[in-house]
């Protein structure tokens, strides 16, 4: 009697008989062929022929049968729409039955028909169930909202369904609200800029109420849409911490994983001298070491997400080592993991555990882990400097053992040992000779050939070493010969005398014999080197290399904070941020984490962002040293950054000619740089040279410097304004704006190194523009830049480059080099900076040109909430090299008559009408070339308003 | 959220597929077939295969695959939490989750995937209100129903699905008003080749069984609550109350749940209660090896140690054990290369030994890697971390109960290197 009857077949055909028995009188005979439809579907079997017989069953008292027919339309009622629709009625009239149940059953199934047709005839059923008295009924209509929004967006929206969604968060059953917070955040995923889930402290607090009684995964879905809001203060992110820790001890990893992220993300806001914040940080260990006592899979997930965790804050486990030791039986999947973890919580106070442990792994079965566990006994060394010694006996000890892959993987991580501490460990070489011949990966090759080369002078026979690798040159892999070439190179400038023949050799393969572009240059660079100068190539090849740095797989620090309100999701699997992975690239929110607000505890005021900062907004996390400084100029020149004309995009766009241009060449020209000229204007000597220039009458004049406290000049600077955020160039973050002090124009840029390595080789690029605007002088940064390091330069820029039309006209094209790669980025430009010093236009002049340009071309806009009067208005359009050439008062308005040039040589006219006591202006420009009109409209708004 | 689930066996074929939105084609599977084949064993899979389309999360339980197919970024560990679930809720239904009970049984479980997810949300995944709302298939019923024409699908709401405990249904009677309580440790350790320990920990557990009538409101006290610093309770717990005063106040499912799981790991607490002397020892020279190993009791607290396992993994060139044991019964493949000694009872009067030697592949070097041992057995009426419950007291009911309290130790992970 079990239900795999309902796969056997006869030899009539499984249809036809299906048919007849679906038609049957009998209600039990037409049950069983249901089943038999459904079995058959289960297994991929295509059933739809008999969409009208089922159909027909479903007309019925009796439930089950009833939830049969219902699975069968919701597969196939795509295929076949107009059939579908003789479902409709029985829906409706079981969205009024006096059955919750059934009820909830008939909203449930129609919102799984993905036939537009019958989304019609939803809205209205699912009205009356979304206001139901019964909450089960309630609750599924919440998700079926979400289910017509995936259908038919639009329809979601005109029928007001959101708005009812948004109520239901205020039900008084928590499964309700559950169930409306996963679908807010589900229609809120497919549209990132809707503002759907709107949380304010109320709903906050409705959120954490229904939490304590909702489902497990309702208190999934809460969870992860408390971690998206950003408490107004860390009393409040506090308060939402104690509310949320007790979720912790739950059974459900992935309500843990989820309370984990809310208060990683929360804790953020909270000071570190508070007692609450060390009680945080001891209850999170706990819950993360019991997820790693679950299922494998699980596991795998928790590793995944304690790896953030733990370079984020690694002092929540560092007393947790034990639980990352490998069991033998573990996947593999879930060892790599541990093994990682283990590595980034080693430190002086349990290297020797973690050694023990590691060189047991070193004899296990598995290749691809036991590599691994070499790798890190070599990565341990490097990062516990106490532990160099031990960590090199015991990669000794394993090569003693003679396994090959052990042996070679031990060779390229003592080479890195090298690297770190030079000098010191050079006894155990004999001993890696040993093993020269068992190399056959060409890594371990290079390593063992970098030593050699490296420690040259430490070994008798060395050049004898070298020779019987020079043999098989041409079979070897690029990176061995490449190493072999320079190891080579290096013994011949130690030991000259016995290695002459050698490197001739060397050479002569490396330049005649190879169609290797990298090795063929490199041995010419070599050759002339040495054959030019043996000084200069000894000081070069020889030189004292940079250590190599402690840890080189940590996450970059911006991006370790977006990953960190990502916990729990798939970004946090695959440490990449969603907009790298998602489908489709729905515009993803970026998520950051909440700056720590100033509480007056706190005694880390420089990392303390100013109070009143819009949090949330900037992409990165706590603003450091160098962004206050920015902050605090915004705030001496009024209402802080986003000013109008430089809203910024940093679209990609293709390479263009950019590259082409010559990058390298800037490159090539920087060295020249250096140390000679100074093209930068330090900001005091532009002032002298301001207050010397005669500018305007002395009105405007003492105007300038009344108004001119953090601008240099009268001409109106922007606030700077980020253009290029750190996440989008591997952690440069570049802000700037554009000035025009006394007839020359320049870019102020603010470069911020983010990243974890230093940054050097600056280099700037424009695209070709619509005026010609080009940098007057490469970039020059004086010193690397190092991590979290802020610089400031000012670009002198020209109007001499090329010239193309842009969309939108004052759209500016960037591209920036340092020594990790090119960023590309745009910019929009305020028109003012090319109004030129001569712009002002002789009277008659004026009243012929404004008569000679037709009619069409003249422009009006309005300028709205400017308290102004005429004569401030004329000064402070002046200071920005716009000139009042006449002014008139007819019928109580002041009319300014205005003209000024662009630095291509286009005139601009302007009529501006001033009625006392109105702060609306009205503006009409004149110009033979119409398109300039609009921005130098939004010019005049922003000298205006600023 | 979940979109799809397809269940596979161990040879490869799709044998249910379940789709809660659109139908997504079963070729998507492809990509977990090639991750399966990269994978050398079955428990190698990585449980999240990013597809260009989707995502596929499995879990790998009674030797089938559950994939299930995601979009757009869910939480994976709630999609695999939910697998488990799922897993669960068969087993539970039909005694064993496999292929072929999962076949004979494909509507019922259609039916109940249908219930669990709606638009892949979860719907109903506790057990309890599942069974409310889909009979289990037996025997009894599938004869009535036969006769009857009555269906295994309650036509009712669950009582329990809206109420302030969604675990309990009202409205239960019974006879006998019974609860017992088990609470079971299970050692994971390692220890490695000289006998000191390197990690262990236990893994409890509290499982209760309760049938009790009405609304019982119960209460649980421990002779030692400091033991139990990071828990995970049933939801049915009172959190505040533990907080405040270390009892667990709760008013419980019906039937068979687990009430807490905890875990204790601090070094000291942690009690080996047996040991394992090994000599297992490969000659450069000799084509034999020598093995014995002898198994005894440590920290028992007078119990005795029973139903004692020893596996070992030996290495490749181990082409034959020749093994004598002073009790049980051995076993070596050698194809897998796996010894398995059935020890049973440990006297401590005669320690169990097993001796012998290995023949190793002629010719060869002596193998790389040692045997690691895994060690299995069970301690009755012992809570290995000393957690004794003090007493347990019902309230809001007027009957009085039946009560019961049992322990037990059982190894969990326990390696020995050698």
């Amino acid at each position: 009697m079990t239900d795999s009857k309902y796969f056997t077949t006869t030899k009539k055909g499984e249809i036809f008989e299906l048919k007849a028995e679906l038609n049957s009188d009998k209600k039990e005979k037409k049950k069983e062929a249901v089943k038999k439809v459904i079995a058959s579907m289960t297994v991929g079997k295509d059933v739809s022929a008999l969409f009208p017989d089922v159909v027909n069953c479903m007309q019925t008292d009796n439930l089950e049968l009833k939830k049969l027919v219902y699975l069968y339309l919701m597969n196939y009622a795509k295929s076949q729409p107009d059939m579908a629709i003789m479902a409709v009625n029985t829906f409706v009239k079981d969205c009024e039955d006096p059955n919750p149940l059934i009820r909830a059953l008939a909203v449930r199934t129609m919102g799984c028909i993905r036939v537009d047709k019958i989304t019609e005839y939803l809205c209205e059923p699912l009205r009356k169930c979304l206001k139901d008295e019964d909450p089960y009924v309630r609750k599924t209509a919440a998700v079926c909202v979400a289910k017509l929004h995936d259908i038919n967006a639009q329809l979601v929206e005109d029928q007001g369904f959101l708005d009812t969604l948004k109520d239901l968060i205020s039900d008084s059953n928590p499964m309700v609200v559950a169930n409306a917070v996963a679908a807010l955040s589900e229609i809120a995923e497919s549209h990132p800029s809707s503002n759907l889930l709107d949380l304010n402290p109320q709903s906050i607090n409705k959120l954490l109420t229904a939490l304590n009684e909702c489902t497990e995964w309702g208190q999934i879905f809460i969870l992860d849409c408390l971690a998206n809001y950003t408490p107004k203060d860390d009393r409040e992110a506090q308060s939402i911490c104690e509310r949320v820790t007790p979720r912790l001890s739950h059974a459900n990893s992935a309500v843990v994983l989820s309370a984990v992220k809310v208060l990683m993300k929360f804790m953020e806001m909270l000071s570190k001298d508070l007692d609450y914040y060390g009680t945080l940080l001891k209850k999170l260990a706990p819950p993360l070491v019991t997820l790693l006592s679950a299922e494998p899979e699980l596991q795998y997930v928790a590793l995944r997400n304690i790896n953030l965790i733990v370079q984020k804050r690694p002092e929540i486990l560092k007393h947790e080592m034990k639980v990352f030791f490998v069991k033998y039986n573990d996947p593999i999947y879930v060892k790599l993991e541990k093994l990682d973890i283990m590595i980034r919580l080693a430190s002086q106070a349990n290297i020797a555990q973690v050694l023990a442990e590691l060189k047991e792994y070193a004899t296990e079965v598995d290749v691809d882990f036991v590599r691994k566990a070499v790798r890190a006994i070599g990565r341990c060394a490097i990062k516990v400097e106490q532990s160099a010694e031990r960590c090199v006996s015991t990669l000794l000890d394993l090569i003693q053992t003679k396994v090959n892959y052990v042996v070679q993987e031990a060779i390229v991580v003592i080479k890195d040992i090298f690297r770190k501490y030079p000098n010191k460990y050079e006894s155990v070489i004999a001993t890696l000779c040993e093993n020269l011949d068992s190399l056959d990966e060409p890594e371990a090759r290079a390593a063992m050939i970098w030593i050699v080369g490296e420690y040259a002078e430490r070994i008798d026979n060395a050049d004898e070493l070298l020779e019987s690798f020079l043999e098989g040159f041409h079979d070897e892999s690029t990176q061995v010969q490449l190493q072999l070439l320079t190891a080579i190179v290096k013994l011949f400038l130690k030991k000259p005398t016995e290695t002459q023949e050698l490197v001739q050799q060397v050479l002569s393969l490396a330049t005649q014999d190879s169609d290797n572009p990298d090795l063929r240059d490199r041995g010419y660079i070599y050759w002339r080197l040495l054959s030019t100068d043996p000084v200069a190539a000894k000081e070069v090849v020889l030189a004292e290399k940079p250590l190599i740095s402690e840890e080189t797989d940590l996450i970059e620090p911006t991006l370790l904070d977006e990953l960190i309100c990502y916990i729990g999701t798939l970004a946090s699997v695959y440490h990449k941020p969603p907009s790298a992975f998602v489908e489709g690239g729905r515009g993803v929110v970026h998520k950051s984490l909440p700056p720590r607000t100033a509480s007056s505890e706190s005694t880390e005021s420089p990392e303390t962002a100013p109070a009143g900062a819009p949090p949330g907004e900037q992409p990165d996390v706590i603003p450091a040293q160098g962004d206050l400084l920015g902050d605090l100029l915004n705030l001496d020149l009024g209402p802080p950054v986003s000013g109008p004309p430089l809203a910024t995009s940093s679209v990609q766009m293709g390479a263009v000619d950019l590259l082409g241009g010559g990058l390298d060449s800037l490159m090539g020209d920087e060295p020249e740089g250096i140390g000679g000229t100074n093209f930068v204007a330090p900001p005091a000597v532009a002032v002298a040279a301001n207050l010397g220039a005669p500018i305007g009458s002395g009105l405007s004049d003492l105007f300038d410097l009344t108004s001119g406290v953090g601008t240099l000049s009268g001409s109106y600077v922007a606030p700077k304004a980020v253009w290029l955020p750190a996440m989008k160039a591997k952690g440069l973050e570049i802000s700037g704006t554009f000035t025009r002090q006394v007839g020359s124009i320049s870019m102020d840029l603010q470069l911020t190194n983010k990243a974890l390595q230093v940054m050097t080789d600056f280099a700037i690029q424009f695209n070709r523009n619509s005026f010609g605007l080009a940098p007057a002088a490469p970039l020059q940064v004086h010193a690397p830049l190092s991590p979290n390091q802020t610089v400031e330069i000012s670009l002198p820029l020209n109007t001499v480059g090329s010239v193309m039309k842009m969309e939108p006209l004052n759209n500016l094209q960037v591209a920036v080099k340092n020594n990790i790669d090119v960023f590309y980025f745009s910019t929009l430009y305020p028109l003012h900076i090319l109004f030129v010093e001569d712009g002002k236009m002789d009277r008659q002049m004026f009243l012929a040109t404004w008569k000679d340009i037709p009619n069409e071309n003249e422009t009006q806009f309005q300028i709205r909430d400017c308290p102004l009067n005429a004569e401030a208005v004329s000064s402070k359009l002046q200071s920005s090299n716009i000139f009042t050439i006449a002014k008139r008062n007819v019928e109580g308005q002041d009319m300014l008559y205005q003209s000024l040039k662009l630095t291509n040589g286009i005139w601009v006219l302007a009529e501006l009408r001033i009625q006392p006591g109105n702060p609306n202006f009205t503006l009409s420009l004149k110009c033979r070339a119409p398109e300039v009109s609009q921005h130098v409209y939004q010019a005049y708004e922003t000298i205006l308003k600023n | 959220m979940i979109h799809s689930l397809f269940l596979i066996n161990s040879s490869g074929d799709i044998f249910l597929e379940k789709h809660w939105k659109s139908v997504v084609s079963r070729s998507v599977c492809d990509y977990f077939f090639e991750a399966q084949e990269r994978a050398t064993e079955a428990e190698n899979v990585p449980p999240v295969i990013p597809t260009p389309h989707h995502y596929l999360l499995s879990v790998y339980r009674h030797k089938i695959f559950f994939v299930a197919v995601i979009q757009t970024e869910v939480p994976p560990l709630f999609v695999i939490e939910f697998l488990h679930r799922v897993v669960d809720t068969f087993q539970d239904y039909f005694g064993v989750c496999s292929e072929p009970v999962i076949k004979d049984n494909v509507v019922v479980v259609y039916e109940v995937l249908e219930e669990m997810l709606d638009n892949g949300f979860p719907l109903a995944t506790e057990s309890n209100i599942l069974k409310e709302l889909i009979k289990p298939p037996t025997i009894l019923r599938t004869v009535v129903n036969t006769i009857t024409g009555s269906t295994n699908v309650g036509d009712q709401l669950p009582t329990g699905q809206l109420s302030v405990v969604p675990w309990r249904r009202t409205g239960v009677k019974y006879t006998n008003n019974e609860a017992y309580f088990d609470v079971i440790e299970e050692i994971d350790a390692i220890i490695d080749k000289s006998g000191s320990t390197i990690t262990a920990e236990i893994q409890g557990v509290i499982d209760a069984c309760v049938k009790l009538t009405g609304m019982p409101d119960l209460t649980l006290s421990f002779m030692n609550p400091r033991l139990l610093d990071d828990v995970s309770f049933h939801p049915c717990v009172r959190f505040k109350r533990w907080e405040s005063e270390r009892i667990l106040s709760f008013i419980p499912p019906d039937g068979n749940f687990r009430l807490l799981s905890y875990h204790v790991s601090a070094q000291n607490l942690v009690a080996i209660p047996v040991y394992v002397k090994h000599n297992i020892s490969f000659r450069d020279s000799s084509s034999l090896g020598r093995f014995e190993i002898t198994v005894g009791p440590k920290q028992t607290m007078g119990k005795t140690i029973e139903g004692v396992i020893v596996t070992s993994q030996m290495p490749k060139g181990v082409l034959n054990m020749s093994l004598t044991p002073s009790q049980g019964t051995h076993t070596f493949d050698p194809v897998t290369k796996m010894l398995s000694w059935d020890i049973g009872k440990i006297n401590p009067q005669k320690l169990p030994s097993l001796k012998g030697t290995m023949s190793l592949q002629a010719g060869a070097s002596k193998p790389d890697e040692n045997p690691t041992i895994n060690l299995q057995f069970k301690i009755q009426q012992l809570a290995i971390s000393g957690l004794k419950v003090n007493r347990l007291d019902m309230y809001g009911e007027k009957y009085k109960p039946f009560k019961g309290i049992k322990y037990m130790t059982k190894a969990g992970k326990f390696q020995v290197r050698t």
